[in-house]
């Protein structure tokens, strides 16, 4: 009898009573339900065919496998962010060396009464501009381009406004600061100088407020 | 040497939603300092430009690091 291995399954005849005294290992781990992948015909998913492998039956590993991509995509995204990043930056470096735009005639005062406004185009010639004479003869001219979406800014002198009729951004007219509607940032400001009866542009300035 | 725990499908379907979590947060920081620098740019400003990049960068290593944890997983 003592030269008998002991059978180590649980149920064995001669194991009565000995419940418990066998290594664990022994015995088969237990697998939760969801682990267990069973297809239809019941035969294992190795000689499945492969639109079966491909298109998982059990739920928990479908939304595994959904989660997990969606984190990939996630990254991708992550990642697309950091080259935008990384494409302002060039664009950052590549304007520190540009020159700064050169001193140009733009009107003479005689052409402009004051409580009127003329369009110009600096510094490029697809740069359009506005030069405007407010009522007590101060002269302030800024980018035509609304800080929204680039549509044309319209003078509205009486008002003391610049008016975007696409989205219905206003923007003050003494100053060019943005006090209503979409857009986020005031015009950029042209500089000017007066030299005799001429009016030049001498630079442009962007401004964040 | 210590064996790996195997988890369990459901636990692991867990263990994604957490990491998803985790970079979803930082793909959400990311939009903003992206939004925020194009901004402070096309209004003339650059010093904003290099520190959102490095901290743009930073949240891409943490997200790739997570992402490799998933595909250990």
């Amino acid at each position: 009898m003592a030269d008998e291995p002991v059978d180590p399954r649980i149920d064995s005849a001669a194991r009565e009573g000995l419940t418990g005294t066998a290594h664990t290992s022994v015995y088969e781990p237990t697998r939760e339900p969801e682990d267990v992948t069973v297809a239809p015909d019941h035969r294992p998913m190795d000689v499945q065919p492969k639109w079966r492998r491909d298109f998982a039956i059990d739920w928990p590993e479908d939304h595994f496998v959904s989660r997990r991509d969606f984190a990939k995509f996630l990254v991708l995204t992550s990642g697309a962010f950091v080259v935008g990043q990384g494409w302002i930056a060039a664009k950052s470096l590549v304007r520190r060396r540009e020159a700064p735009p050169a001193r140009a005639r733009i009107a003479s005062l005689a052409e402009l009464p004051p409580g009127s406004a003329m369009m110009f185009a600096y510094p490029g010639a697809n740069d359009p501009c506005l030069l405007i004479r407010m009522r007590d003869g101060r002269l302030v001219a800024y980018s035509q381009k609304c800080t929204h979406l680039s549509c044309a800014v319209i003078p509205e002198i009486e008002r003391g406004i610049l008016r975007c009729p696409c989205h219905e951004g206003i923007f003050e007219l003494s100053t060019g600061r943005n006090l209503a509607g979409p857009p986020p940032r005031p015009l950029p400001a042209i500089t000017l100088e007066v030299a005799g009866d001429d009016v030049f542009a001498t630079g442009v300035v962007e401004r964040t407020v | 040497m210590k064996p790996r725990r195997q988890l369990t499908r459901l636990q692991k379907s867990t263990v994604v939603y957490g990491v998803i979590c985790f970079v979803l947060i930082l793909v959400v920081l990311q939009l903003w300092l992206l939004t925020a620098t194009l901004d402070s740019y096309l209004g003339g400003e650059s010093g904003l430009v290099w520190p959102a990049l490095g901290a743009s960068a930073v949240c891409l290593l943490l997200n790739l690091g997570l992402l490799r944890y998933l595909r250990r997983l």
